[in-house]
């Protein structure tokens, strides 16, 4: 197991210097730069400013500069946030992006597979009717809908939550994103739970406990929950990694700081090192996450392990 | 060999475990609220707090807060001492003595002294320090600091909107001992000394800025607010959100599908001001149809319907513009284009006349490429004017939006653009700021228009004493340039904020400054 986490590291490395290298490329060909605007600039302010952050030399020694920083750890800076390094950025932006993003997660992960779970249970019932009608609209109504009219209803109206994050006081203001992130994970994750649930019950080793005269419960938690979680574990690699580093639309709508909110914006500043930054952090994560998922794919599946 | 129940059990454990982490995580950053705090809704979030590394209008509101020049406005826009308490100008306008107040202070108690001015001013002009304000000193011949009191500013030229100029953040006072004790960080929180009515506290990227009452500011007693917290919200939707909720006092601006809506409800909140700023189409002069083709651009100028656009398109009270200066600047009344007095149909009239001269006709439209930055509401005004043009002339606009930065790019390439979106927003108070726009060597002369006569009208206007004289000249200078159809003044912008009734002391201004140190909470009812 440890010689084949090794090798998988490994394979990650050329992966990672091909996304750094395409990134940094495209960034540079997206037309107009960091410091260009309506209020243009005088040619020799932009000049030294281009001199300041070393723009002026030819692309291949800016690339090589960049990779020799980013080996000793330096992302270098912001070329909007001009006080800031892109770390720092990182560093201020992604604790936010965890912590909603997890509980996001966790929230779907409990309320989705009980949800299909009780729908597979009850298959062609009113009950399995309901519970998909909702997962349906979970996912066909889009987050950037949602995320306003909850808004609207909960913090404007009823004022029950705050609407916004900077100033609002602890833990309330985290309950509106964290629902919005959660609602469509909860569907999607419903509906797969169901499919394979259903799938799972129809094998014949279910059936042999039925003969043996377990309860539908036993069977669920003992047999049937853990070879139906598999489809929802390789869906959880990349949605966790896309949850993780930031939903761009919840941080916009809500004002959340997070991962997300900046990559956005870097990329629409032409913030080269923000962006490039961004990039790279989060395909790190998504080569780990995949990792992780095929590690306990391992240990849930034993077949798995033996190919 | 693990069983099931055991994965899930692990698994189950390590999320609960992940959540109590995270949960008691989550309180963690409550803001310890003592004392009175003002909300502001920010539509931008600054570039920099080093005065002289910022560059938007929004970075500028901000340090206004936190610093101040010699002289600054009063909530209804009229010049008054800041920290100098008084001043002096010699009869040919080219020497200025200012006095520094004696009881102007740093937030670490150093005494604000008039070599502070001379230090910024010497790094604002620096070319490592590489500012975008860099050009505002450059008819300052000499400026000494004879004493700590006393600061001598000499001119090339007489340049009536020095004192204007003098309460810009890049004119602000810098305290040497700070910059080298901590070079360029020491415009961060903790660091950052202040010599305004506010001490910067805290700043998380994209999210708010928060600033402390300044107890060593000269004026600190009248300072009503202790603490101001400048909300990072990129979105008019999301700050009209938190308007509705109580969250903020003051909205940067306001959205325009809401805007009815908004009067409607909460009428007396809603403060729409003229704004020194200008919404204009532009042309590239440098390349056929429109290089060398003044009537080919009246005419396409005369057929868009300005009143029809701002009632019906724009909606939120911009006042028509048939001027490149909007009104309501000093010293100036802005010349009107020629046909500005006609009906519509009369320019339209006219406006087919000057197509036909130029070349054009139903069987030989003129077709064109019109080019604006993606978004909802200047797609709006370009579906207007395009239809405008084509029921009018006939001509026929091709409608690209790109992406602000690539629009940019293409404006100042000048290979593919042909006709573009741009506006102008004022530095201070004078016409100059926005007829030197269209000077030759101007950066941000997007349409690069060149003309000797309209640059030496400037250049005339810039040696007149006499305030009289010099608005003579620029008014010349004006009329030139419109009569010439360099650009497509469209609308004049104006600026809209919601201000929530428990806020005193708010008044609206053409420069749209708002100082925190003049606003104050109503009690709480």
């Amino acid at each position: 197991m440890l010689r084949y986490t090794l090798l998988r590291l490994l394979g990650a490395i050329p992966t990672l210097l091909l996304v750094i290298v395409l990134a940094f490329l495209m960034v540079h060909a997206a037309p107009g730069g960091p410091f260009d605007s309506e209020r243009a600039l005088p040619p020799e302010v932009a000049e030294d400013i281009e001199k300041h952050y070393r723009l002026d030399e030819p692309l291949p020694q800016q690339l090589l500069r960049y990779m020799s920083g980013l080996l000793q750890g330096d992302l270098g800076p912001s070329y909007r946030y001009r006080d800031y390094t892109v770390s720092e950025l990182i560093a201020s932006g992604f604790p936010l992006s965890l912590q909603i993003g997890a509980l996001a997660m966790g929230l779907a992960l409990i309320v989705g597979v009980g949800a299909g779970t009780l729908a597979a249970q009850r298959k062609n019932t009113l009950v399995d009717r309901i519970v998909m009608g909702f997962a349906m609209t979970g996912i066909s109504i889009p987050v950037f809908v949602v995320a306003p009219v909850l808004v609207l209803l909960v913090a404007v109206k009823l004022h029950w939550l705050p609407a916004g994050w900077s100033g609002s006081p602890g833990f309330a203001k985290y309950v509106l994103p964290v629902i919005t992130l959660a609602l469509p994970q909860i569907a999607y994750i419903a509906r797969l739970t169901r499919a394979s649930m259903i799938d799972v019950l129809s094998r014949d080793y279910i059936r042999t406990a039925y003969a043996q005269g377990l309860g539908t419960k036993a069977i669920i938690r003992v047999h049937a929950l853990k070879p139906a979680m598999l489809p929802v574990l390789s869906y959880m690699g990349p949605a966790v990694a896309a949850v993780l580093t930031g939903s761009v639309v919840i941080e916009e709508v809500f004002g959340i700081p997070g991962l997300g909110q900046f990559f956005v914006r870097g990329a629409l500043n032409r913030d080269y090192t923000l962006v490039l930054g961004i990039v790279i952090f989060y395909a790190t994560l998504i080569v780990l996450l995949n990792l992780i998922v095929d590690i306990l794919y391992g240990v849930i599946d034993p077949r798995v392990r033996q190919r | 060999m693990l069983t099931a129940m055991k994965v899930i059990r692990i698994i189950g454990f390590a999320a609960l475990l992940g959540l109590v982490v995270i949960l008691a995580n989550c309180g963690g950053d409550e803001p310890d609220t003592q004392g009175s705090v003002l909300n502001i809704g920010l539509i931008t979030e600054p570039e920099s707090l080093d005065a002289h590394k910022a560059r938007s209008i929004q970075a500028a509101d901000v340090l206004r807060d936190i610093g101040e020049g010699l002289l600054s406005y009063s909530p209804t826009g009229e010049l008054v001492p800041g920290a100098a308490a008084s001043w002096q100008v010699s009869e040919d306008g080219l020497r200025y003595t200012f006095k520094i107040r004696e009881n102007a202070r740093w937030s670490n108690g150093d005494a604000v002294t008039a070599s502070h001015f001379a230090f910024g001013f010497e790094r604002l002009v620096n070319p490592e320090t590489a500012a975008f304000y860099a050009g505002f000193l450059a008819d300052i011949k000499n400026v000494e600091a004879p004493d700590e009191q006393t600061l001598l500013i000499s001119l090339e030229r007489p340049t009536p909107y020095l004192l204007s100029l003098l309460t810009h953040p890049a004119t602000f006072p810098m305290h040497p001992g700070s910059l080298a004790e901590h070079g360029d960080d020491f415009a961060r929180p903790g660091k950052l000394l202040s010599n305004g009515a506010y001490v910067l506290d805290d700043w998380v990227p994209g999210s708010v800025i928060t600033l402390r009452r300044n107890e060593q500011y000269w004026n600190n007693s009248a300072t009503a607010i202790d603490e101001v917290r400048h909300h990072l919200l990129t979105q008019e939707m999301t700050q009209l959100a938190r308007y509705r909720a109580g969250e903020i006092d003051i909205t940067g601006s306001v959205p325009p599908d809401s805007f009815q809506q908004v009067k409607e409800e909460l009428g007396e909140q809603l403060h729409v001001a003229p704004y020194l700023g200008v919404y204009y189409y532009g042309f590239n002069l440098t390349k056929p149809p429109f290089k060398d083709n003044p009537r080919l651009r009246q005419a396409l100028s005369m057929a868009i319907d300005r009143d029809l656009l701002v009632q019906k398109v724009t909606g939120r009270g911009e006042l028509p513009a048939y001027s490149w200066v909007p009104p309501g600047v000093e010293n100036y009344q802005p010349t009107l284009l020629s046909y500005a007095p006609m009906t519509q149909q009369e320019r339209n009239a006219v406006a087919r006349q000057l197509y036909k001269e130029a070349g054009y006709s139903d069987e030989n439209p003129l077709k064109f490429e019109l080019r604006y930055n993606t978004s909802d509401s200047q797609r709006r005004v370009a579906v207007a004017v395009q239809a405008m043009w084509k029921d009018v002339l006939g001509a026929e606009a091709t409608l690209i939006n790109e992406e602000f930065q690539v629009l940019i790019a293409n404006v100042r390439k000048r290979e593919l653009t042909q006709v573009f979106r741009s506006s102008w927003i004022g530095d201070y108070n004078d016409a100059h700021t926005f007829l030197s726009v269209l000077q030759q060597d101007s950066p941000a002369n997007q349409p690069a228009y060149a003309s000797k006569e309209f640059d030496s009208l400037m250049s005339l206007a810039a040696d007149q004493v006499d305030l009289d004289r010099r608005r003579l000249y620029l008014e010349e200078a004006e009329r030139l340039l419109l009569a010439d159809h360099a650009v497509i003044p469209i609308y004049f912008y104006v600026s809209k904020h919601l201000v929530s009734p428990r806020i005193d002391g708010w008044g609206d201004n053409v420069l749209d400054y708002h100082y925190s140190q003049h606003l104050s909470l109503k009690a709480a009812e």
